[in-house]
């Protein structure tokens, strides 16, 4: 059952388009924000909000990377990948969060509170290497500076 | 008309079309995936490149996707250029990276359009040495088997799924190198078209899972071009055997009839006919004698004789009772036999009356009974009274595609090609209609209606004339009528090739007399209107057009003998009467080859050829008259009905019938001659030339080759040999071409229509006058109309394992307010007295029902029910 | 040195009023009163305007090719493509978080020019703080009349939307970008049909980078003489540049068109750090070709960079030094190509990631012989035209450039069977 407030904004956000099919991805990721992932019974209240068949949705929902169709942990980190980050050594911060969480890209910390995800080139390839932390940029990032992140955002 | 230069030669192509439709219709070979002859072009799979040039001085040209390039006049391309060959090679060399080699064990091996295209772009070698990705297989029901790791996501599933069926619980997940065609969950596909994806799926991610249960390869299938026997449209097929055992049903294109698509109780309702000659000792498949249980000899003579025996002679008190699914010929040879003032039309009493004034709307009207094809090209439909999906459900894949007419024409002059699908489904999103359906449930077509009715059968007879009153003042007025439906007559008006379609399923005659109005109306008005009715069953419109007297004329017929043709009576009418019928009958034989109480009270039953087992012809609901042909050779001592009948003509002393064309040439009408050649020269091989065994599959019985069985009903040979290439369309066994495996090698042949139409309009312009009082709804009764499923109300296909399993337990449809009056929810039952027979009912509510009126589902039992009709229903 | 992108851009992002003080809403108001669309349309045109989100294509004839007039399909939409995902681009971000307004009234012109009375910002989720800033800059311009019915006082009405994406960078491409607005999978359209013809939702549409649109209203306050000085070349204009990689500058800057791309190598991201020489820079984001250190004294505008064998693209370069691998630092590129590959063509789908596996394999000391061929033939066969949009196309650029420019590199892997950078 989605909640009355999730209910709410995604009409609201269906009041921008002149289709309910339009607003589907703006209504997974209002469900997201407020539970972090897109369970299949979450994809089913949408699709039934927006008249679409959870086929429909779930198309849609799997294409793109930052609608999770899977658990996350408490807290999603974006560690850019992208080649300004790569020449500026984001594969050693790769390394150093796995050595940390013991989790890599794409897997979620044995405690459940983060989960590494890799991204396309966040923008902001003059501060490389570059992640984010839900919706925190944090730019020039070094191995000490994961550690500092990581402790804040627990 | 376009000029074309290909590889150096100037060719006249269709300027209409594409590159790749033009150069496939030259017989050119060009590979290619995504592109579908009645899909349109995507341009996905790259598949189709060619070198384009600008002009002759043009030497480096540059590659193009033919199926995304018009095929303009002054086109120069080149097919064999180098460039554009090594490009090709490499699109299949990327899409076999990661398809599985299990061509040995995957059911497409043989027919596959990807095994085709590898072989003809010359990829043999594999360079890639990473591993493949693999993918989880769904359930999706009884029909079809999902194997995704075969998939090269040409993405013509989910086009035709969605896009072309309108079907939406199947989608494309996932994005990059996994993309993942299914549902969203494991479950039974809905569409009632799902089994195309069989034929349109290019390898073997989708494969007939009926097929599989008695599998064989496709080039060791002999083949028989066929008429679907499910329904009334009369789809063209293509059905195959292999050791005396039906195996699948294929499409076969008739470009005005099916196109390249069935629906699943066509495609899969052959199972019954499997079974049935699978094992005919099994299945009781010999003269059956009531008094001398099963006969020694199970020779055709020996049936016949006891035939003669207790019929004492073959006149005097000799009745014969026709079917409407039965062909032409067998119908006309029961009626030769007791002599047309003794010959009955099997039709129930109430569908005799609704056809022959469907019939005399037709020929004397000034409306044309529009074929599939026609409904598809129609830009503004009214349906009155049909669930189509459920009565004749090819007609709704073809009403989907006329719901695009408009919109189309509309982007046809914005300079978009109407080939272009991609681009035309952009330009056209959710645009659709006109379709007006006026029926008393909801149907599966309600979703493209731009407006839909719900009435009581009387009422939507009453809309039906108020439109046409409406269109043409001159038709006549209804009055006190005051449901809105000006902008339905404004639609109709403004339309140029509107469609009515009607039939018999709410057995109304005055909602069958409004359609003809409307059409008139139209017509009237200038339009070229058309009507489409539909009919029940794969001959009605045959019987129908062969006469013959009331069925209950029948049952009160003086007569010691009575042959029943294929028909179960009680199917027809009410239990009571045909027991009493049956029962005073000295001697009833019934030439059937289902077995149903008709048989089990029958003195003699005579086993009768399936449609696989005979030949001959029916008549769709168009009027169109097309032969089917036997594929599995006959087998003592079972025989198509005409046959024994002839058989009986003999033992009488009279002449009987050596061949169908004997029979069709008794018949006299040079029309349902014509439907096919007849038998002559060089035999047509039912057989693909690279059959096997052939010489070793009866080894066991005797080592020397047996010659083939004989034919005389066809031009058809039960061997490889003959003269197979451009056999004309109605005696084209299977689409098969010299590197065409598959069923995509249907553009290799010719694409004209086949069948011949029997009826063509007349001129008469006066409407039916007759305006029925609105519908009064009774206290503690309801008008019961019959609910139709596409799985389950068909007598032939009912029994099929793969049908049945999705077949619905047949309820009574109650409005919610009227159940909740009874005390009764979903689920729960109601009982009422019909014929002093007390039935009961599983009740299933539907809100959109008409105040008075509920549906009874048309299954077994039911159908002698004699609905439509009142009930006095009480809870249970 | 003009900047008339850039010369407000605030890091908190000036609010409306102070928008306003700095001229802020002039070109509108100038446009709609006394402009007809046509004229802003010719306007552009002559000011030699061509688009910053890759192409280059001309903007004002862009616009030419939209249907006019009361009869056509309506409503049209204006969309402001915010999606930067290309790698090594951040230049929109910049104006996006800097100068919200500029974006907004751009958007007004532009819409104006084509009649188009709704349109989108197609924003990547990514950029949390540029959906704020842009959510409050619309909310003060509708409350300023500035969006909305009748603006201005005049007869043009623009409903302008926010639309923040999901991730992926097909989402970018424009027609992919219009199914993805439509909530489709982000597949891309084949063209034609263009969508100034039938675009979103089937009805006429444009589609233009943050930049070109934020271009528009200098154009329409200062004319179209003065943006063609703004340039050291042929192409009207100022161009956000930015150098990434290991430069002791990194950044971004707003400089005339035409820069040479060394001075902007040197003068402005300060040239290479210590310790490390350049080998070649990538001048415009992920999917251009690389312009080896000889070539570096092109200048950085459209038909410079094209003749020089590359493009400008977004005119953000990533400078590759001497101590990166060139192999590893493709096998990177294509990783991200193959990953963000929509899936609907095949020899994308398919053929990228099996280069992206054998330059893997390479760098792993497992590259073998007849590698080095089949990259070559992806770098053919993924070209323009023959995969159904720009991504893959965009993707072989830099493959191609780099077996020619680094075979050297890509035979010692073979040959050692080790990445000797490692
Ligand atoms: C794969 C791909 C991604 C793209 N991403 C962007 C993008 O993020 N932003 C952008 O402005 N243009 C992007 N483009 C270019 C757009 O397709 C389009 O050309 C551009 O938005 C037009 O605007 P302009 O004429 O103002 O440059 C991309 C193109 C491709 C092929
Ligand atoms: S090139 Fe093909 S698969 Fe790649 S992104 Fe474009 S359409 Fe999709
Ligand atoms: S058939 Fe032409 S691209 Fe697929």
């Amino acid at each position: 059952m989605l909640t009355t407030q999730e209910r709410s904004a995604i009409e609201e956000e269906r009041e921008h388009y002149p289709t309910a099919r339009a607003a589907c991805v703006e209504a997974l990721k209002v469900v997201q924000r407020t539970r972090g992932w897109i369970s299949d019974e979450a994809l089913r209240d949408v699709a039934d909000l927006l008249k679409m068949t959870l086929d429909e949705l779930d198309g849609v929902a799997t294409f793109y990377n930052l609608i999770y169709r899977r658990p996350v942990g408490r807290r999603v980190m974006l560690l850019c990948d992208s080649v300004s980050c790569w020449i500026m050594g984001c594969d050693g911060l790769k390394e150093h969060l796995k050595m940390r969480l013991g989790a890599d890209l794409g897997q979620t910390s044995a405690d459940g509170r983060f989960t590494v995800l890799p991204a396309a080139c966040l923008g902001a390839c003059d501060h490389a290497p570059a992640l984010m932390l839900d919706e925190t940029l944090y730019g020039d990032v070094t191995p000490q500076e994961v550690d500092r992140i990581l402790q804040e955002g627990s | 008309m376009a000029r074309v230069v290909i590889d150096g030669k100037s060719y006249e192509v269709d300027g209409r079309r594409n590159l790749l439709h033009a150069c496939l219709s030259l017989k050119l070979d060009l590979p290619y995936f995504c592109w579908h002859p009645a899909m349109g072009s995507v341009g996905a799979c790259r598949q189709c490149a060619v070198k384009q040039f600008k002009d002759d001085r043009d030497t480096a040209g540059r590659l193009v996707m033919a199926c995304m390039t018009p095929a303009a006049d002054g086109t120069r391309i080149s097919i064999d250029d180098p460039e554009a060959k090594a490009f090709r090679a490499s699109v299949i060399e990327w899409l076999m990276l990661n398809h599985p080699h299990d061509c040995p064990v995957c059911d497409e091996g043989g027919e596959c359009h990807l095994q085709d295209m590898t072989v003809m772009t010359g990829h043999v070698v594999r360079r890639n040495r990473f591993p493949k990705r693999t993918y989880h297989n769904q359930d999706l029901g009884p029909f079809l088997t999902h194997e995704m790791n075969r998939c090269i996501q040409c993405y013509r599933c989910v086009r035709f799924y969605r896009d072309y069926a309108g079907g939406r619980d199947f989608d494309v997940f996932g994005a990059h190198d996994q993309v993942y065609f299914g549902r969203a969950e494991d479950g039974v596909l809905e569409s009632e078209f799902s089994g195309n994806l069989v034929e349109v799926c290019p390898t073997g991610v989708f494969t007939d899972k009926t097929l599989a249960r008695h599998y064989t390869r496709k080039w060791d299938l002999q083949w028989a071009p066929s008429i679907c026997a499910h329904c009334g449209l009369g789809c063209n097929t293509s059905v195959a055997e292999r050791g005396g055992m039906l195996r699948r049903v294929m499409n076969r294109v008739n470009p005005e009839v099916n196109g390249h698509f069935l629906c699943d109780r066509g495609r899969f309702g052959y199972e019954r006919a499997q079974r049935v000659t699978e094992d005919p000792e099994k299945e009781k498949r010999t003269p059956e004698d009531s008094e001398k249980k099963g006969l020694s000899e199970s020779s055709g003579s020996s049936g016949v004789k006891r035939f003669s025996e207790f019929s004492g002679s073959l006149c005097g008190l000799l009745i014969g009772i026709g079917s409407p699914r039965a062909s032409m010929e067998s119908n006309f040879a029961l009626q030769t036999l007791v002599g047309k003032d003794h010959f009955y039309s099997g039709l129930s009493d109430l569908d005799a009356s609704l056809v022959s004034l469907i019939l005399d709307i037709l020929r004397n009207g000034p409306a044309r009974a529009a074929s599939l094809q026609d409904v598809e090209n129609a830009d503004a439909v009214f349906i009155l009274g049909e669930d189509v999906t459920n009565t004749a459900p090819r007609l709704a894949l073809s009403l989907r595609q006329s719901v695009r007419q408009k919109a189309l024409e509309r982007i046809g002059k914005g300079g978009i090609p109407l080939w272009h699908d991609a681009a035309v489904r952009e330009a056209m999103q959710d645009e659709h209609g006109p379709l007006f359906i006026a029926t008393p449930y909801a149907t599966r077509l309600d979703d493209v209606a731009t407006a839909v009715w719900r009435a009581a059968p009387d009422d939507l007879a009453r809309l039906g004339l108020a439109v046409a009153h409406e269109i043409d003042a001159e038709a006549p007025a209804v009055s006190g009528f005051r449901m809105p439906m000006n902008s339905m007559a404004d639609a109709l008006r403004d339309a140029r090739r509107p469609i009515v379609v009607c039939g018999t399923s709410c057995g109304s005659v005055p909602l069958i007399q409004a359609a003809a109005n409307v059409a008139w109306a139209l017509r009237r008005q200038g339009r070229a209107a058309d009507l489409c009715f539909t009919v029940p069953e794969c001959n009605t419109m045959g019987a129908a057009l062969l006469g013959g007297g009331r069925l209950g004329a029948a049952f009160e017929a003086e007569a010691d003998t009575v042959i029943i043709l294929e028909n179960d009576l009680y199917g027809r009418a009410g239990a009571a009467q045909v027991d009493g019928f049956l029962g005073r009958v000295k001697h009833v034989v019934v030439l059937d080859h289902l077995r149903t109480r008709t048989t089990s009270k029958a003195h003699l039953v005579l086993p009768a050829a399936t449609f696989a087992e005979s030949s001959g012809t029916t008549v769709n609901n168009e009027g169109r008259a097309q032969r089917f042909f036997q594929v599995l050779p006959s087998r003592e001592p079972v025989m198509a009905s005409w046959r024994w009948i002839s058989e009986m003509l003999v033992a009488a002393g009279r002449t009987g019938w050596a061949s169908l064309d004997e029979v069709l040439a008794a018949m006299g009408d040079a029309r349902i001659r014509a439907a096919a050649p007849p038998a002559a020269g060089q035999r047509i091989p039912r057989r693909p030339p690279r059959y096997s065994g052939r010489t070793a599959m009866a080894a066991h019985v005797s080592v020397h080759e047996a010659p083939p069985p004989p034919d005389p009903d066809s031009p058809l040979a039960f061997s490889m040999e003959g003269f197979s290439p451009e056999a004309p369309p109605p005696l084209t066994p299977f689409f098969w071409w010299p590197g065409w495996n598959s069923i995509q090698a249907a553009h290799k042949f010719a694409d004209g229509p086949s069948g011949v139409r029997l009826i063509e309009p007349g001129q008469r312009g006066a409407f039916f006058r007759e305006v029925p009082a609105p519908f009064t709804p009774r206290r503690g009764e309801w008008w019961v109309v019959p609910v139709h499923h596409i799985f389950g109300t068909e007598e032939q296909s009912a029994m099929a394992p793969a049908i049945v399993k999705r077949s619905v337990e047949p309820t009574l449809a109650l409005r919610p307010e009227d159940a909740s009056d009874l005390g009764v929810s979903t689920g729960g039952a109601v009982q009422c007295m019909l014929d002093e027979r007390t039935y009961r009912f599983r009740v299933q509510l539907r809100p959109e029902l008409p105040v008075g009126v509920a549906g009874l589902s048309l299954m077994g039992a039911t159908k002698g029910v004699g609905l439509p009709c009142w009930m006095a229903l009480r809870r249970a | 040195m003009e900047r008339p992108l850039t010369k407000n851009l605030r890091s908190d992002a000036p609010d409306l009023a102070e928008t306003e003080r700095v001229g802020g809403y002039q070109a509108a108001r100038k446009a709609l009163r006394e402009m007809r669309p046509a004229d802003v349309i010719d306007l552009v045109k002559r000011s030699g305007l061509r688009g910053r989100g890759g192409a280059g294509f001309p903007t004002g004839a862009k616009w030419s090719f939209v249907p006019m007039g009361s009869d056509v399909p309506h409503p049209k939409y204006l969309i402001a493509n915010a999606d930067e995902m290309e790698p090594g681009s951040f230049k929109d971000r910049l104006l996006l978080e800097g100068d919200p307004h500029q974006l907004i009234e751009g958007m007004i012109v532009s819409a104006y020019a084509i009649e188009a009375n709704v349109g989108y910002i197609f924003l990547r989720w990514e950029y949390r703080v540029a959906a704020q800033r842009l959510a409050l800059a619309l909310r003060q311009a509708y409350e300023r009349g500035y969006l909305g019915r009748y603006i201005m006082g005049s007869g043009f009405s623009f409903d302008l939307h926010l639309h923040v994406s999901a991730g992926r960078y097909m989402c970018g491409e424009e027609t992919g970008l219009l199914n993805s607005l439509e909530g489709k999978r982000a597949v891309p359209r084949s063209k034609p049909p263009f969508p100034q013809s039938s675009g979103l939702w089937g009805k006429p549409t444009v589609v233009q980078n943050v930049e070109t649109l934020c271009n528009v209203p200098h154009i329409v306050n200062h004319g179209a003489d003065w943006f063609r000085t703004l340039s050291l070349s042929e192409e009207g204009g100022t161009k956000i540049f930015g150098v990434s990689g290991k430069v002791r500058r990194p950044g971004a800057w707003e400089l005339p068109l035409g820069t040479p791309c060394r001075r902007i190598l040197e003068e402005h991201a300060g040239g290479m750090k210590d310790g490390v020489r350049l080998r070649a820079v990538l001048p415009g984001g992920a999917s251009t070709a690389f312009l080896a250190e000889d070539q570096l004294d092109v200048k950085m505008d459209f038909d410079s960079v094209a003749r020089a064998g590359s493009r400008l693209g977004t005119g953000t370069m990533i400078a590759l030094d001497d101590r990166t691998c060139p192999v590893g630092m493709l096998a990177n590129l294509e990783r991200f190509f193959a990953r963000e590959s929509c899936g609907w063509c095949t020899p994308c789908r398919e053929g990228l990631p099996w280069v992206q596996r054998i330059l893997d394999s390479m760098e792993e000391g497992r590259g073998q012989p007849g590698d080095i061929e089949t990259l070559q033939r992806h770098g053919r066969f993924l070209g323009m035209g023959l995969t159904f949009c720009a991504l893959a196309p965009g993707a072989v650029e830099p493959l191609r450039s780099a077996l020619t420019l680094f075979r050297d590199d890509f035979e010692r892997h073979l040959r050692e069977k080790r990445c000797p950078w490692r």
